[in-house]
């Protein structure tokens, strides 16, 4: 009985399911009735519609490329623009051979090598049914004398674009970098935020320094023109146009004029500068030294010319400012002294008795100050005046690595600046917790010490250490820097400022800043270690300077400039604000391997701040002296 | 053994109506790639390639016994569920959407897995609690479903979770969810579509406002549905003939070898080669049905329904796509779009409709 109601139980289930397989049956024909429908409405009901729309008259969707907007100074200087111009192109699947092709061409046009070497790793790179790239910027003549033979070249055309021009060249390219053309890697992030229809038709992005952080900005909305084209692809009627709107201008709060004696001041050396007005946190030069020719990447960088860079133990590709990472050395002091004061670990009367070193209670290692025999009895004006390096070494062993820590970072010091340009690196502020993360060992107390003048695990970026010195100028009221001071509409015209934004306010004591401050002033008066910056100066430097090792001394070892290969000297830091009393600009020379800061790197700073603050322009340049007998700092 | 024997063993859970029908629709991918990809072996080749992988993986899987098949179902669905968990952890992202796992030695998207996965954990369990089956059963089997449903399209990849819950829901529809429930999630579905509007991403949205007028965006998304229809139309009744097509070789349709491989199609051999290519998967959905209509256990009824119904879904959405009807989802044309995943995915999904029928007389029921 039993059995026989399962069974019939198992039946009725056979039965329902079967049901429900033949209802599915029923869903799949409906939907593929629904497919059929469909088609005969596409292919029979619209078939001449869609015939039109593809056979006869094609409708091609044409991109129209907007212009890219352009970089102004604050002063209207063009600093990147357009020009336009002819070039000669061929779509590589239109020609029959190429090789033979570029022989017979060159017979019209100057082909050079390097031309060849580019086009036939563009050809390499080349996406599907691009046209290349042969050469660029031709001549009327050359333009002329292609096209009376062009019936001979199929697939080879002369096409006028616009080209992207760096009226500033190598003296800007670490600051307005380059576009080049879109590869790969380009494409696929453009998809990944959804923006690869509005780059249709552009050939080019920006790849670093502005014209890539503000890269949304400059390249502006594509236009579409809806052209009806016959099977050879010609347009024969324009059926809709929408225009494609020019990216924006940048309007930046670089001065130009002072990049460019910035950037002559340098002479041989290579390094960084960067000065910022500490009111608002705009920057007013940004030096890397050596820069390149930006114009060599845009159609894509012959091979040659790519491994001179890339190889050239300058490293010009290296943007120092944003990215070199460098001891801070003794301009680290003010900052200390300030941090001393803050956590009344040293009251501004109380000296030292400098023997010439340092050591720590119960260890006879010596610390040694760069002056042998020390400098006597120091209290902390004294200590910035002539840098002396023995009070720093007490100092921070009694303040500790965390209230050091714990200052220092509120003057950004191991984090990025967040000036407006990408790649920034964010130098390092070594604490306890970061040196069990990186070396799994705890803090010592002789780390401390030598992290007191500079040395040791610091590293600071040349911009870093300019916003430190903008926020000191001001007072510890920190503002971002950025480049860019105004983005003006193409379509509308109208202008966007971008608004000072303050960073901190650290709330310091007037008393303390005044003591550090007028102990800067100091330092470019007699008996300072940069006197040279201010001679004969009509109004008062702060500053500081500022050595950076490269190679490190074993004990008892005396640095000697004159004995060691040049790219092992030290390098040469200094940082200043002026006036002293009512800073306008605040800025920091790095002269790498420059040897001491007070001798190389402060008669650059003032060849700019004379620029800036007198309108004074600097005299035919001399060669900076080599070897000149200097005080260590 | 003669070779004869050997040739008998060799073939002896292979279904051959099924695997006629599934080589026709392969042949059909070889020829159209062919085409689609400018007259160039390239594609073709390595389509090849893809096809005897997966042809040797569907008959690893006809081989496999039933109770092997039941088996594996736990700890696929749980694998499934750890790389999806991973991926939301620790996924690369890639076009804006985190799908890939990168394992070291390979980077898989898990969501792929949880195709065959889902049905097959389902079907699992209702056989498990055939006896005693209550609605609260359905509710388990629904979360079943749901569970990895939401990780996928949280990723977000919409149109592989809808293709996973359609799965899941041919198990329920065919293990018996009553009516009421069904017209009432209908219901519940149609009510809360603003709030999953809410929920999408920008770009999801945007497709579907795109399907409504592409015109909007003839640079972007709209671009793909454009030249689709227009490829589509222009083929006419009989097609513009093989290697013929203007859309195609003119360098119109975007990704003509995978998700758009049906303009091709359709453009070069027209509303009869529509016709016979739905008849061709017609022809494999019936047998489906008929392995469907003839196995033995509550288990292998419920899996080679939801398989069969899923293949089925897979050709009308992506059909449905290409000529304008549907949004842009990105699912390729089953069996004929070029890529190995899909191409294993289905295969091992046929593997099992075949190990369905050639095990049935082995099981006593």
């Amino acid at each position: 009985m039993n059995k026989h109601v399962e069974l019939k139980n198992h039946q009725r289930e056979i039965f329902y399911f079967r049901l429900r397989l033949a209802i599915s049956i029923g869903f799949v024909l409906v939907l593929m009735a629904i497919l059929l429908v469909r088609f005969v409405y596409l292919q029979v009901a619209r078939h001449e519609y869609y015939q039109t729309l593809a056979e006869s008259n094609r409708i091609s969707i044409v991109p129209i490329v907007p212009n890219r907007g352009l970089i102004l100074d604050r002063n209207g200087l063009v600093l990147a623009h357009n020009y336009s111009g002819y070039t000669l192109e061929t779509t590589p699947s239109n020609t029959a051979n190429l090789e033979s092709t570029l022989n017979e061409l060159s017979t019209l046009v100057d082909i050079t090598p390097k031309d060849r070497k580019r086009f036939n790793k563009l050809l390499a790179e080349r996406r599907n049914f691009e046209t290349l790239m042969i050469r660029n910027r031709l001549t009327e003549e050359e333009v002329a004398r292609f096209a009376a033979q062009q019936y001979r070249f199929p697939g080879v055309e002369i096409k006028a674009r616009l080209f992207r021009d760096y009226p500033y060249g190598t003296q800007t390219a670490h600051l307005i970098g380059y576009i080049g053309r879109i590869n790969q890697t380009d494409v696929d992030l453009l998809e990944e935020n959804d923006l690869a229809a509005n780059y249709r038709g552009s050939d080019y992005i920006g790849k670093t320094g502005l014209e890539q952080s503000y890269e949304t900005e400059l390249h502006g909305a594509t236009g579409v023109e809806q052209v009806e084209v016959d099977s050879g692809g010609r347009a024969i009627r324009m059926l809709s146009r929408t225009p494609p709107s020019s990216g924006n201008t940048l309007v930046l709060s670089i001065d130009a004029k002072l990049q460019e004696i910035a950037e002559q001041a340098f002479g041989k050396y290579r390094g960084a500068l960067v000065a910022i007005d500490p009111s608002n946190g705009e920057v007013l030069a940004f030096i890397s030294k050596p820069g390149y020719d930006p114009s060599l990447f845009i159609d894509g960088i012959d091979p040659q010319s790519w491994d001179e860079l890339n190889n050239s133990p300058d490293v010009p590709l290296n943007n120092r400012a944003l990215r070199g990472q460098y001891p801070p050395g003794s301009t680290i002091k003010p900052f200390m002294a300030l941090a001393g004061l803050y956590y009344n670990i040293r009251s501004p009367n109380r000296t030292i008795s400098d023997p010439g070193y340092f050591n720590l209670p119960g260890s006879s290692h010596h610390y040694r100050d760069w002056k042998q025999g020390g400098h006597g009895t120091v209290d902390m004006f004294k200590s910035i005046v002539v840098s002396c390096d023995t009070y720093y070494y007490g100092l921070a062993t009694e303040m500790g690595i965390d209230n050091i820590y714990n200052f220092l970072s509120r003057f950004n010091f191991g984090k990025k600046s967040g000036i407006d340009l990408e790649g920034e690196t964010s130098g390092l502020l070594p604490s306890q917790e970061w040196k069990m993360k990186r070396y799994r060992q705890k803090w010592y107390a002789g780390d401390t010490v030598s992290v007191g003048i500079g040395q040791g695990y610091n590293l600071v970026t040349p911009m870093q250490l300019a916003y430190a010195t903008a926020t000191l100028a001001n007072n510890g009221i920190g503002y971002k820097p950025h480049l860019v001071k105004e983005i003006r509409s193409s379509r509308t015209n109208e202008s966007r400022l971008i608004e000072a934004h303050q960073e901190v306010d650290m709330k310091l004591d007037p008393a303390h800043l005044e003591l550090v401050k007028s102990a800067m002033a100091a330092v470019t008066q007699p008996g300072g270690t940069a006197v040279s910056a201010s001679a004969g100066a009509t109004y008062s430097i702060a500053g500081k300077t500022g050595t950076a090792q490269v190679v490190g001394m074993k004990q008892g070892e005396k640095y000697d400039a004159s004995k060691i290969d040049e790219r092992h000297r030290d390098h040469a830091w200094f940082i200043a604000f002026a006036p002293a009393d009512k800073p306008k600009i605040a800025l920091v020379v790095l002269a790498e391997n420059g040897g001491h800061g007070g001798g190389t790197a402060a008669p650059i700073a003032r060849k700019v701040l004379d620029y800036y603050l007198l309108g004074k322009l600097p005299k035919p340049l001399v060669e900076l002296p080599e070897n000149e007998e200097v005080e260590h700092d | 053994m003669t070779r004869r024997q050997l040739w008998l063993k060799f073939t002896e859970h292979i279904d051959p109506l099924l695997l006629l029908g599934i080589v026709l629709l392969m042949l059909t991918s070889l020829l159209v790639l062919y085409s689609a990809d400018n007259g160039s072996w390239n594609r073709p080749l390595s389509q090849l390639a893809n096809i005897a992988v997966a042809l040797t993986a569907m008959w690893l899987i006809a081989n496999l016994p039933l109770h092997y098949l039941m088996r594996t179902a736990v700890p696929i669905y749980l694998t499934g569920m750890l790389l999806l968990l991973g991926v939301a952890l620790f996924g690369e992202i890639s076009h804006g959407a985190r799908r890939w796992l990168n394992l070291g030695v390979a980077t898989i998207q898990p969501s792929e897995l949880m195709k065959i996965g889902v049905p097959l954990m389902m079907a699992w369990y209702f056989e498990k609690h055939e006896a005693t089956l209550t609605l609260r059963n359905y509710f388990i089997a629904a979360l079943l479903l749901l569970l990895p449903v939401g990780l996928i399209a949280r990723q977000p990849d919409l149109g592989t979770a809808m293709l996973i819950s359609a799965s899941g829901f041919y198990v329920l529809f065919l293990a018996g969810l009553s009516w009421r429930v069904i017209s009432g999630l209908f219901v519940a579905a149609l009510a809360s579509a603003p709030v999953l509007w809410s929920l999408l991403h920008d770009y999801q949205r945007h497709r579907i406002l795109m399907l409504l007028d592409p015109s909007q965006d003839a640079l972007g998304k709209g671009y793909h549905t454009i030249q689709g229809m227009i490829a589509v139309g222009s083929g006419g009744i009989l097609g513009k003939g093989y290697l013929k097509g203007t859309q195609t070789h003119l360098d119109f349709l975007p990704e003509r070898t995978t998700d758009f491989i049906f303009a091709v199609y359709s453009e070069e051999f027209g509303l009869l080669g529509n016709l016979i290519l739905l008849a061709l998967y017609f022809f494999v959905i019936g047998r489906g049905f008929i392995i469907t209509a003839n196995a033995s256990t509550y288990f292998t009824r419920l899996m080679s329904g939801s398989i069969t119904l899923t293949f089925a879904t897979y050709a009308f959405v992506n059909m449905g796509m290409v000529s304008g009807i549907l949004p842009v989802v990105g699912v390729p044309l089953p069996l004929v779009s070029y890529g190995g995943t899909s191409m294993l995915t289905l295969l091992l999904g046929f593997g099992m409709l075949m190990s369905i029928e050639t095990h049935k007389n082995l099981v006593k029921t």
